[in-house]
């Protein structure tokens, strides 16, 4: 199928080489993003795009919007198989390993050498770096970076005779707080639930958060280990099992992450975990005082970071590459990332992007966006590793077994951190 | 005479052409191709295939998901098909009758499957949403609490199948409809002549006689259980805990998601021979034993 793919890949780029060149000597650049919270994202990209090339009327900027991270990095990786890649792209900054296994990336600081370039790449929050550096280089430059944080529902706090202005600060006020806010009817159905912590598709990024309040780090640097079945490791899980089967607190079973938001705004949960990327769709769709606050803290507080990197793909054109890197430079600018956390509830990821006259008044107004940013102090790298994709499945795999019941959590996370060392065997050499 | 001989076998090969070229271009030669690449290693990076043999096999026996996918595949083909194939079949007699609105219900049992099956798994993801969901909502007034259909391993696969049979029934009632109306009326008449009982008569007569159909749709309708993918990608991702992956989806996950192509080719090989088994099976087996007319 690979070869099949290859010759019609490049019988395509052919076709375009001979038929698709434009007559004047602009370089075009194509850029693939995704989309993982709600608002119309689509048209702002394609502002920023147009404001771009005014600035740059020698490059043209094509946006193409891609779906979801995972069906970004497939259309991204499929393209360049059939030799045709974009030429700049958003995608998790977790698919760094990846995409440098599979040599489709350049080094950020290999184009990027000038004395401004160099204070560019050291103008981003440390702790959003720590996903985008590997074996001495730059790989990714933070765009749409998030945390998770905790949103509450005042009015249901006051209701059940809490304080209102003070989310659960621990895991015992968690489960203390929870037992008060689940509303029990006469025969046994819940009409609401203390809290939801989302476990459908990528629950090892929610559970991130409660390993490293339990003090423990799931996988090395260098993205060649991971440690899936220590006993803190085992404890959180443990724990997020025990939310629903020990506690009632929250719904049994698999909390799907796209429905969350809304069991909030109905009402059906009086807590939920989510990332802060949700922050504009909260504040607009909440018909109710809420309130955001940073995790909880066992051990210690802390949230795993996320969301996506801008990455620059390996191209023979060096007028290519240029390009793609004068579009990362424009699209993280202190204005552009103040304007871009204002539109979504991304972090905006520099720090002097919060202190523009936009930020500024945007957070006067609206405290709670920066709620976020502060708890990066306390956030530890995402989840990610060579062959991430598989690695992460199999933790995936093990606390969805863990949360339906069907293993005990010691087994399941025995058995994943079994799989994971098979994969990762052959990259610890 | 023999030029013109070679003329008409020329002819006849160049009325051919078209299709062998495209069955052979997007089916036979993939096909093959698929079976070579199972037999090597994945390319990564600077590093090329390399030829391995069987070890893509020998990891596949080791791998606990594709047991898993596996089971469930055979699960999923032997519960929707003869459940999709009897209520076909009901649904069929029912509307071949002479009722009021018959139009009308032809239509509706037939409406399932005009939707596209990514609306379909949208439409019953609503129905499955624990709380408000449609059968939530409606079990609430019967004192059941919230259950969480696609949040439970038990569930979840079940939950899916329902869609098929769901989707799959009206489609195949169309071939039950045609195969009934084909039933000469003369039979009916000597047995109602003969006094038999509305089961004879069915038993003795119609089911025979849309054999050959019934054979046709548990042919179409295994094959179809096998290629399943779209409606787990809509609606579990393969979750929880791989309670739902069919073979297709993982082959789509280790393919697109994991890249690793090698592996993918040898599981796409084992799918393929499941289902030229199948066919197989079914056509020399049961071949024997339909009433043909």
């Amino acid at each position: 199928m690979s070869k099949f793919v290859r010759i019609v890949g490049a019988a395509a780029a052919l076709a375009v080489s001979l038929f698709g060149s434009p007559a004047f000597a602009a370089t075009e650049i194509t850029f693939y993003y995704p989309i993982a919270v709600g608002g119309p994202i689509t048209k702002t990209v394609d502002s920023y795009a147009a404001a771009f090339q005014k600035q740059h009327p020698d490059i043209v900027v094509k946006p193409v919007y891609t779906g979801s991270y995972q069906d970004s990095l497939v259309k991204a990786m499929t393209a360049a198989k059939a030799g045709n890649a974009p030429d700049v792209a958003v995608l998790l900054s977790t698919d760094m390993f990846t995409l440098i296994d599979n040599e489709l990336i350049e080094p950020i600081d290999t184009i990027a050498a000038s004395a401004a370039d160099k204070a560019w790449l050291k103008s981003f929050y440390p702790a959003f770096m720590l996903n985008s550096q590997s074996g001495g280089h730059t790989w990714g430059v933070p765009f749409q970076r998030s945390t998770i944080v905790q949103y509450w529902n005042k009015d249901a706090f006051k209701a059940a005779g809490l304080d209102p202005d003070k989310a659960p600060a621990s895991w015992d006020d968690m489960v203390a707080f929870g037992k008060k806010l689940t509303k029990r009817e006469a025969a046994g159905q819940v009409s609401q639930w203390g809290l939801e912590i989302p476990s459908s598709g990528f629950p090892y990024w929610l559970f991130q958060a409660l390993a490293t309040q339990n003090d423990a780090i799931l996988a090395n640097e260098s993205g060649t280990k991971v440690e899936y079945n220590g006993a803190r490791v085992i404890e959180a899980a443990q724990f997020f099992a025990d939310l629903g089967q020990k506690y009632e607190v929250m719904p049994k079973g698999i909390i799907d992450w796209g429905t969350t938001p809304k069991d909030f705004f109905e009402g059906k949960t009086a807590i939920m975990w989510t990332t802060t990327g949700n922050l504009t769709n909260v504040r607009q769709n909440a018909k109710f005082a809420f309130g955001v606050a940073p995790m909880p803290s066992k051990l210690r507080g802390g949230s795993p970071t996320g969301g996506g990197n801008i990455y620059i793909f390996k191209n023979n054109d060096k007028a290519k590459e240029a390009a793609a890197l004068e579009f990362a430079r424009f699209l993280t600018t202190p204005d552009m990332a103040a304007d871009w956390g204002i539109a979504t509830g991304y972090v905006a990821t520099r720090p002097d992007a919060w202190n523009t006259e936009t930020m500024k008044k945007y957070a006067a107004d609206f405290p709670a966006a920066l709620i976020a940013r502060d708890q990066l102090k306390d956030a530890v790298a995402e989840l990610s590793t060579h062959d991430n994709q598989r690695v992460t499945k199999a933790l995936n795999d093990a606390l969805q077994a863990v949360l339906t019941g069907a293993k005990p959590a010691k087994a399941a996370l025995d058995d994943a951190q079994a799989e994971a060392n098979r994969i990762l065997h052959p990259y610890q050499n | 005479m023999r030029n013109r001989r070679l003329n008409l076998q020329l002819q006849g090969w160049l009325l051919l052409l078209p299709a062998v070229v495209l069955l052979a271009t997007f089916t036979h030669v993939p096909a093959v191709s698929t079976i070579v690449d199972s037999l090597f290693s994945t390319p990564q990076g600077r590093r090329p295939a390399a030829f391995i043999g069987l070890d893509q096999y020998r990891t596949m026996l080791a791998d606990p998901i594709f047991w898993r996918a596996l089971n469930n595949n055979l699960l999923y083909a032997l519960t929707t098909v003869p459940i999709a194939i009897g209520l076909a079949l009901v649904m069929a007699l029912f509307v071949n009758g002479r009722i009021k609105g018959r139009a009308a219900l032809r239509l509706a049992f037939f409406t399932p499957t005009i939707l596209p099956m990514v609306a379909a798994a949208n439409i019953w993801l609503f129905f499955y949403t624990p709380g408000y969901g449609l059968i939530d909502q409606v079990g609430r007034l019967f004192g059941f609490g919230a259950i969480n259909w696609l949040g439970n391993t038990a569930t979840a696969l079940p939950a899916l199948m329902a869609v098929t049979v769901w989707k799959e029934a009206g489609f195949f009632m169309i071939f039950f409809l045609a195969a009934l109306q084909q039933v000469s009326p003369d039979l009916y008449e000597a047995a109602h002549m003969e006094n038999a009982s509305r089961w004879q008569i069915f038993s003795r007569i119609t089911w025979p006689l849309v054999m050959p159909t019934t054979l046709f749709v548990a042919v179409n309708a295994l094959i179809n259980a096998f290629r399943i993918v779209d409606q787990v990608i809509a609606m579990t991702g393969g979750g929880p805990d791989n309670a739902t992956t069919l073979l297709l989806f993982y082959i789509y996950q280790v393919a697109f998601s994991f890249w690793d192509t090698g592996y993918a080719a040898a599981l796409a090989t084992v799918l393929l021979t499941v289902l030229g088994v199948v066919s197989l099976a079914q056509f020399f087996l049961l071949d024997r034993r339909i009433h043909y007319r």
